[in-house]
């Protein structure tokens, strides 16, 4: 019993990264730019919001908590919504090659975060020696007097904000998307970027809105993963393929934050779930570690045969739009 | 004088490339009025449009809205003129509902959205105008007249009082064409003033007051409908007579090569795009197609190419024996109307796209470039094309040169069936020639050529026979030689049936 706690508890804790990314991914490719550069933009948040903190740490001798984190925060939306920034310029200004532009984004971001996480480590004297427990402290702070009843005290309150704010950050998106008229807007524009237009939209304004609040968005993953999972501190690619699965879970969530809300979870679990099960060698974990992303062909699949409009990707997603074209 | 016009544009003009699509093009358009703007493929009817409704921005000219000069940067500038389009592809997201299309991208009225309030309206509005809508009801599940029906109210309920209708009834049955058409009258009765862009000289007639025909990018001239007659339109929309001079000789022992029986092709969307097609084609004759455009040409070619399956009917080759032969013993070249994207690979350089007919020949497992390479050379030299150096790549050539290359490669490889749509379609006079004379050379060495030209007068000047294709369906076959203009264009719209 303790043990099935623990395990959902980390697969939630596991979970929450991957939700940022995939909901700001969700809000990116409705307006048909698929971001592929969300793994590397997922690296800068984390690795701009530990610094953040960290220089703000070793500026003062009494660092507050709550400063730390607004500091570490604030950095973390700033840097990841310029990688969007670059992101959309490339790609819908100049109308550069989506996949191109992403994938060098994603190895850009990845070096980023290596490059400054080495560079603190040596200012902070060695490799591990980087902590930030102080502005870690408001991140990991849990709800008081709720989290300490037994079990659902674990279970539903033992968490930081910043995973109270992924959820809710998912629900607002499905608002915004599902139920608002910009919402409505900025599907078209991922459907049919020259209908939208005839209609009156302006199709430049919301691709680069919806991909740098999505980059903002998904750089709290980052920031989630650096602050409240490892407690603040840094180690070189150790967030690992996260963003990748963050990208999988808008494929099995079917465009749908809600469905990612779940599907965050549920890969978090799938993704530490070697861990859990017993008799597992060196090699057959490796096996196990693939799961999340053979639930997403078998999902992919299943919604092909399925073939509802409504659960397809954006139409003109990866596509780039020129109203004179011909 | 002025204030009675809804629209008025003088002198504007667009340039794609070097070519203009229009030409210092005067037109006006009075308040209440239909007007009909007839003109054939190509002859800058929907750029024009564009232009009023903001897709395009004109490179020069003045348009003038109800009197005033105006500059409309993009659709939301028109649509705050009071100007709505439907255009002939029309711009809805599949995956919404009729509602949803409707409120996309207007600004809230006052006091928030209400869509039960906004579905009212539709509703009250359609009735209004004699539509039937469900606003509920997701696009991918409607038909194109009911798709047509949201793109008009769409337009309405925005408040548009000038409205243009590009190509309106290429999708409709006829029954749907008239209610249409009902709707359209109720709506001038309305006050609304009403451009309709079609190229069916009998709808000109029906419903419009005044008709402007564009020929070739320009305003050929403008007539109150009344005044018309269907031959006096169709003398205006394809212009005098030109002379042009193409050397024709006669078949020499044409015999069959081809036989297209009951041929039924679908499009893309899986609607049947050509329609229990069936003639001969012989060898050693210029066998030409005609048109308007969408009318199945595309489908027959790449069908008879083997590149689409037919949904019925047959394609039979002919042996010169008068044998029947399998198609995969029959030599069929194409030369496609997307030269760069079908006919050859944009990136590539001539010799390798040359090759890409002959990959497979050669020994051993590395291609061999110098017979490619010495093939280019000889095209090039044969079709004097331009080209500062063997290795650029191909899309860095112009227009005529990248159509004599992708000819030369089809030619040399001494096909049975030489298929060519519009073979000379942005090209200039020297190059277009060039190519003529080689379609009547590759006539002459007994090749059975088969070419869609949009051009009527350069298609009776080079062709032997000319079949007619009309909404998918064979409206007529003519001898070359002895049939005119007018009558391909009545074949063409469908107004006159094969006798």
């Amino acid at each position: 019993m303790t043990i099935l706690i623990t395990f959902i508890v980390k697969a939630i804790g596991q979970g929450i990264a991957i939700l940022f990314g995939a909901t700001g991914e969700i809000i990116t490719e409705k307006s048909g730019n698929l971001n592929l550069g969300i793994p590397g933009i997922m690296y800068m948040g984390g690795i701009s919001g530990l610094m953040g903190a960290f220089f703000y740490e070793l500026s003062t001798d009494n660092p507050s908590p709550l400063a730390g984190m607004i500091i570490s925060l604030l950095c973390a939306l700033a840097v990841s919504a310029l990688g969007g920034l670059l992101y959309s310029f490339l790609t819908v200004s100049l109308r550069a090659n989506q996949n191109v532009v992403g994938l060098a984004i994603t190895t850009f971001g990845v070096g980023f975060g290596n490059f400054f996480g080495g560079s603190i480590s040596k200012i902070a004297g060695g490799v591990g020696q980087i902590s930030v427990a102080t502005s870690a402290s408001a991140y990991k702070a849990t709800i008081p007097v709720l989290s300490n009843i037994p079990v659902i005290g674990k279970l539903l309150f033992g968490y930081g904000f910043l995973s109270y704010a992924a959820i809710v950050i998912a629900i607002l998106a499905w608002y915004f998307l599902f139920r608002a008229r910009r919402g409505l807007n900025l599907r078209a524009v991922g459907e049919d970027p020259a209908a939208a237009d005839a209609a009156g939209i302006n199709v430049t304004v919301y691709k680069y809105a919806a991909t740098v609040s999505g980059c903002a968005i998904a750089g709290l993953g980052g920031l989630y993963y650096v602050m409240e999972y490892l407690g603040g501190t840094w180690s070189n690619d150790s967030f690992g393929d996260r963003g990748w699965l963050a990208v999988a879970l808008v494929i099995l969530a079917l465009w749908n934050p809600l469905n990612a809300i779940w599907g965050s979870i549920a890969f978090g679990a799938l993704y530490i779930l070697y861990i859990y099960l017993p008799g597992l060698t060196r090699a057959t974990q490796e096996l196990v570690k693939v799961t999340p992303y053979v639930v997403t062909i078998v999902v992919l699949v299943l919604t092909s045969f399925r073939n509802k409009p409504e659960d397809q990707p954006p139409a003109s997603l990866g596509l780039s739009y020129f109203r004179e074209n011909r | 004088m002025s204030e009675e016009k809804a629209i008025e544009l003088k002198g504007v003009t667009k340039y794609f490339g070097d070519t203009a699509a229009n030409d210092h093009v005067d037109l006006a358009l009075n308040k209440g009025e239909i007007l009909a703007v007839l003109g054939e493929n190509g002859s800058g009817k929907t750029t024009l449009m564009n232009m009023i409704s903001g897709i395009y921005f004109p490179d020069k000219g003045h348009i003038y809205v109800h009197g005033n000069e105006v500059s409309i940067g993009s659709p939301k500038d028109a649509f705050n003129l009071g100007i709505g389009m439907v255009h002939q592809h029309f711009k809805l997201i599949n995956v919404m509902s009729a509602l949803e299309n409707i409120v996309l991208g207007i600004d809230p009225p006052e006091g928030g959205f209400n869509l039960q309030k906004i579905r009212d309206e539709i509703i009250r509005l359609s009735e209004d105008y004699g539509f039937e809508i469900d606003p509920d009801k997701k696009i991918y599940n409607m038909s194109v007249s009911e798709k047509q029906t949201v793109e008009i109210i769409k337009v309405l309920y925005r408040g548009a009082d000038i409205l243009i209708l590009d190509e309106p009834t290429a999708v409709l049955t006829p029954q749907e064409s008239d209610k249409l058409f009902n709707v359209l009258r109720g709506m001038k009765e309305h006050g609304h003033s009403i451009i309709i862009i079609t190229h069916k000289l009998n709808e000109v007639l029906d419903i419009s007051d005044r008709v402007t025909v564009l020929r070739k990018g320009k305003n050929a001239g403008t007539a109150l409908t009344k005044d018309m007659t269907v031959d006096l339109l169709t003398e205006m929309m394809v212009g005098e007579k030109i002379t042009l001079d193409i050397e024709r000789t006669s078949p020499v022992n044409p015999s069959k090569r081809m036989v297209v029986e009951d041929l039924t092709v679908m499009n893309g969307e899986g609607i049947p795009a050509l329609k229990h097609v069936t003639f001969e084609a012989r060898s050693g004759e210029i066998l030409g197609v005609a048109g308007i455009s969408g009318s199945g040409q595309k489908e027959l070619l790449e069908s008879i190419a083997g590149l689409a399956a037919p949904e019925n009917g047959n394609i039979r080759f002919y042996s010169d024996k008068g044998e029947e032969k399998d198609r995969n013993d029959t030599s069929i070249a194409f030369v496609p109307e997307d030269r760069l994207g079908m006919g050859l690979v944009a990136s590539m350089n001539v010799t390798d796209n040359v090759m890409l007919r002959s990959y497979n020949e050669g020994k051993g497992r590395f291609v061999e470039r110098k017979k490619p390479f010495e093939l280019a050379k000889k095209i090039i030299k044969a079709l004097s094309v331009v080209i500062p150096d063997m290795s650029i790549r191909i899309s860095s050539l112009s227009g005529g040169n990248v159509q004599k290359i992708l000819l030369g490669r089809e030619i040399s490889q001494k096909p049975d069936v030489l298929l060519v749509a519009y073979p000379t379609r942005g090209l200039d006079i020297n190059s277009s020639f060039t190519i003529y004379n080689e379609l009547n050379e590759q006539k002459k060495n007994g090749v059975c050529v088969i070419c869609v030209i949009e051009d009527l007068d350069v298609l009776l000047d080079i062709s032997d026979r000319i079949i007619v294709l009309s909404g998918g369906r064979l409206s007529g076959t003519e001898d070359a030689r002895s049939s005119n203009k007018e009558r391909i264009g009545r074949l063409m719209t469908g107004l006159e049936a094969e006798k």
